[in-house]
């Protein structure tokens, strides 16, 4: 139940059919379910975080802020709720190499540890340009759901959620050597896929 | 002398863990005669960048087409 506060007896103000908090809400329900991989825990991870938000909404200033600020919130309730569901994922899973994995790592390389040719970054024509594009964020999405369950599980907690390796480690009971591992894994996956299709027209061969 | 496939890993570790100052050298060497592996680690640099702009829900609207 709700604290008797006064404060909370203040009516909710946030109006929900507001075209740009329905845009909010469409990509914080693309964040959650990215990670989740569950579309109910994604819809209870951002009612929480607008009802956290809305409850405490004197605490931002303008919508870019509010937008900030709502996406640290649902941040947090994603974390918790990985927290609460990490134990039924057996460790033995999220260790074995193989087969869900994809392509191996070791394929892109040749026998002396050297590129293959076909495999070889190539030089990206102003990266940044792309993040303000959004069919570039539909290339990237489709990239992360490419990625291996479990890699992309560690991808995430790392690179989404900003959790340190060390927590990591703990949450899921594997080796810092094994995150690490995981983690290469995911990247350079992440690298190859978004050169094949969208970085891929650049001309320029090495 | 490091080769590509153990640089990656240092340019993929090197935004988890502080790197060792041989790892550093090593590093920084590999790069310095490797374009592709130079490449590797920019791109590393730009998904940190995508992650981030992600996590802090700044990626454009959906309703700006």
């Amino acid at each position: 139940m709700t604290s008797d506060s006064p404060a909370d007896a203040k009516p909710p103000s946030l109006d929900w059919n507001d075209p740009a908090i329905l845009a909010l809400r469409r990509d914080m329900l693309k964040f959650a379910h990215l990670q989740l991989r569950d579309e109910g825990a994604a819809e209870d991870a951002v009612q929480e975080a607008l009802i956290a938000a809305m409850r405490h909404r004197d605490g931002f200033a303008g919508r870019s802020a509010l937008k900030t600020w709502v996406f640290a919130i649902l941040r947090n309730k994603i974390i918790d709720h990985l927290r609460k569901h990490a134990r039924e994922i057996p460790a033995s899973d999220l260790a074995r190499r193989g087969d869900d994995e994809g392509p191996d790592i070791e394929q892109l390389f040749e026998q002396d540890g050297h590129w293959t040719t076909q495999d070889k970054p190539h030089t990206w024509a102003d990266p940044e340009s792309a993040l303000s594009q959004k069919q570039f964020w539909a290339v990237f999405d489709a990239c992360v759901n490419h990625l291996p369950a479990n890699t992309a599980r560690v991808f995430m907690m790392r690179e989404f959620l900003d959790l340190g390796t060390e927590e990591i480690c703990q949450e899921l009971a594997i080796t810092s050597a094994n995150c690490w591992v995981m983690l290469h894994r995911a990247r350079t996956a992440l690298r190859r896929c978004l050169e094949n299709n969208w970085f891929g027209g650049a001309p320029k061969p090495c | 002398m490091l080769n590509c496939r153990q640089a990656t890993q240092l340019c993929s570790e090197e935004r988890d863990r502080p790197l060792s100052l041989r790892e550093r050298v090593a590093l920084r060497l590999h790069t310095l005669i490797c374009d592709s592996c130079a490449n590797f680690r920019r791109q590393m640099d730009f998904l940190a960048l995508a992650a981030r702009r992600f996590r802090e829900g700044r990626r454009p609207d959906g309703d700006d087409e």
